[in-house]
């Protein structure tokens, strides 16, 4: 069975082969070690030139790597955990994105952040957040985000090939979760993918959605979850909208599903206030709601370390189901 | 022709003229934001920016930068453009002042951030086994930041080709040396391993030699180097901002470097030079006078 992680290494490997211009930098991402989550395992034995192993400089490997791509690299850095792309908010805002479009004509700066973010492995307050939306609402910068239902591998690629500075976020829990991208339908579900480079999916059940549920990243799975168990406890039929480009996103999947049930639950991992959700909301205002939508996300509290807490913190199942519980609700309220 | 010394002076008042245009151009209130004009340093643009090779090294330079655009060779008429906000500028108004690009030149107002990109322009070089070289332009100010100590690092574990261009100018802003930086400016590459040296002039003669012995050795050696020169900013730090006594004003005057070369070349050497600034910066202020002003139009809209 393939894992999301074999293949972002396979997409990795691919676009190294195919692409001579990337070049990859991070933190102990030799073999045999292949790094942090062993997403680049096995590059730096097949492309050693272009497989470069950095001190512990997340703000100097960034810069480094808007130089190459200035050098027309397609450089590839990656941040070890996503809480370290703290370190990293002036090379993308002040240098990459502004170098991207300050200077009156185009600068091509394709280069890619790679990061795992996210909790649920109990690794505690600094190394479990979702801190892709500082970067969200950037001028220039892209931030794209894996789920298992669009190959991971080409959606890396995708990134790479691009022209712009791009965050691509992985979430831990997603690394060992199956591959979903072959697949015209997911537990009862049918999966439409949007023809974009970076797709937004919709699964349906084929019937009238109640709900839309709108998600991206490692809160796929659990949204899938909570729609299973809306149909068989409660008789609520939701579409699910996953995006995978996250900043800038298209309004055009979810409003699709939207126009249909009215109501629409936002789940992300992040924390709940200024988060994506309140972006879709404020975005879609101008559709139609039978109820107002409701946002799902994380307390507001350093993520705990022991999973007894972490699990409190964390948007659950239930939170979403519970959630979409309430637009019906106030729906008939 | 000209010789070495006639063509610096030249090139130095052309710096100097342009600073005091723009410089004006704000007192009169036609343009707005702010400026950082390199008054009182222009020797070090020349000698170190003109030896470059436009064609295959970088620089990476800071706020302070018009002179080393203009010695970089890139357009006088784009800078006033620029800085007037005009659709002639050379990057069509959108960045001003301290945000230059034209080929491999780069300028950024925000300090620190540049040495690292420098690292990747000289790594580029080094994968693509070229021979071009990155320079990154500093003041003593930037030596607060910290990725400039993950840049030395970077650069010497590496071996890459670049020249870290400090000019020492005592003060950042308000704040002066004594202030801002503890222990030497000079030492703090040394314990990298990367190759440091000094120069305390003013004086574009002794500083030519110098900056071309510190390029051949980045060029040679495929490794870094740390070159201070030590100098004084005859002009406030930006427009009118100067707290400094006007005793040490005076003093550092003495070493303006256009009065000492005003010294050593011949009174039509002088006219000569002061006749050509002022018919190219009247021809390049007229140019960026009548281009109309800059729009959102475009590809980056
Ligand atoms: C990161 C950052 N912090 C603060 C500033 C504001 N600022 C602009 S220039 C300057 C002083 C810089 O001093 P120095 O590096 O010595 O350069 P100099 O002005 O002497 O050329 C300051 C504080 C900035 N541009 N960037
Ligand atoms: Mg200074």
């Amino acid at each position: 069975m393939k894992r999301v992680l074999d293949s972002l290494n396979e997409g990795f490997h691919r676009v190294m082969k195919e692409r001579p211009e990337v070049v990859v930098i991070g933190q102990d991402i030799l073999d045999p070690y292949g790094g942090a989550f062993k997403v680049t395992r096995g590059l730096s034995t097949d492309y050693p030139e272009r497989v470069i192993t950095s001190p512990i400089s997340e703000a100097g490997i960034t810069g480094v790597g808007i130089g190459l791509a200035l050098q027309k690299f397609r450089p590839v850095v990656e941040v070890m955990f996503g809480d370290f792309t703290t370190l990293i908010v002036d090379q993308l805002i002040n240098h990459g994105t502004k170098i991207y479009a300050m200077y009156g004509q185009r600068v091509p700066l394709p280069l890619t952040v790679r990061t795992p973010m996210g909790a649920r492995r109990g690794y505690g307050p600094t190394h479990s957040q979702s801190l892709e939306r500082l970067f969200m609402g950037v001028p220039g910068l892209n931030v794209v985000a894996v789920s298992p239902l669009v190959d991971p591998g080409e959606l890396l690629t995708q990134v790479i090939l691009s022209d712009g500075p791009s965050l691509f976020v992985e979430n831990k829990t997603l690394y060992s979760h199956p591959l979903w991208s072959e697949e015209s339908s997911i537990q009862g579900m049918k999966v439409t993918r949007s023809e974009d480079t970076f797709p937004s999916c919709t699964l349906s059940y084929g019937e009238e959605p109640d709900v839309t549920l709108v998600t991206y990243g490692g809160m796929t799975p659990i949204c899938l979850k909570a729609a299973a168990r809306l149909r068989e406890e409660e008789e609520l039929i939701c579409d699910v909208v996953i995006l995978h480009e996250i900043s800038p996103f298209k309004v055009d999947a979810i409003g699709a599903s939207l126009r249909k049930s009215r109501r629409m639950v936002v789940a992300e991992e992040g924390t709940y206030s200024w988060g994506w959700g309140a972006e879709v909301i404020a975005r879609l205002s101008e559709y139609r709601f039978d109820a107002p939508p409701v946002r799902v996300a994380a307390r507001e509290v350093p993520i705990p370390a022991a999973r007894s807490m972490e699990d409190e913190v964390l948007p659950q199942v239930r939170d979403v189901v519970a959630a979409a519980i309430q637009t019906v609700d106030s729906d008939l309220r | 022709m000209l010789s070495q010394i006639e063509t610096d002076f030249r090139d130095m008042l052309l710096i100097r003229r342009t600073e005091e245009l723009i410089l004006q151009l704000f007192t009169e209130g036609k343009v707005s934001g702010t400026t950082h004009t390199c008054i009182g340093q222009e020797a070090n643009a020349i000698a170190l920016i003109s030896q470059l090779d436009p064609a295959i090294d970088f620089v990476m330079s800071n706020h302070r930068c018009h002179g080393h655009y203009l010695s970089f060779g890139c357009s006088l008429e784009g800078l006033l453009g620029e800085i007037m906000g005009r659709a002639n500028g050379i990057c069509g108004g959108r960045g001003g002042s301290q945000h230059l690009k034209s080929g491999n030149f780069f300028s950024n107002g925000v300090l620190g951030g540049g040495a690292a990109i420098a690292c990747g322009l000289a790594l580029g070089e080094k994968l693509k086994k070229q021979n071009g070289i990155a320079v990154w332009c500093l003041s003593d100010g930037a030596l607060g930041e910290g990725v400039v100590y993950e840049s030395l690092n970077m650069a010497a574990l590496w071996n890459l080709p670049i020249l870290f261009f400090v000019e020492n100018n005592l003060y950042a802003q308000s704040t002066p040396i004594a202030l801002g930086v503890a222990g030497s400016v000079v030492d703090r590459a040394k314990p990298f391993g990367i190759h440091a040296d000094e120069i305390d002039t003013t004086d574009v003669e002794q500083l030519r030699p110098w900056c071309s012995e510190m390029i051949e050795y980045v060029r040679t050696n495929r490794k870094p180097a740390w070159a201070v020169v030590d100098t004084y900013r005859l002009a406030a730090h930006s427009k009118g901002d100067d707290n400094r006594p006007e005793e040490e004003l005076a003093r550092h005057r003495e070493h303006d470097p256009l009065y000492l070369l005003r010294r050593r070349v011949s009174d039509a050497c002088i006219e000569n030079a002061e006749k050509w600034v002022e018919d190219v910066l009247a021809k390049a202020a007229e140019a960026a006078e009548n281009s109309p002003a800059s729009t959102m139009d475009g590809e980056l809209s």
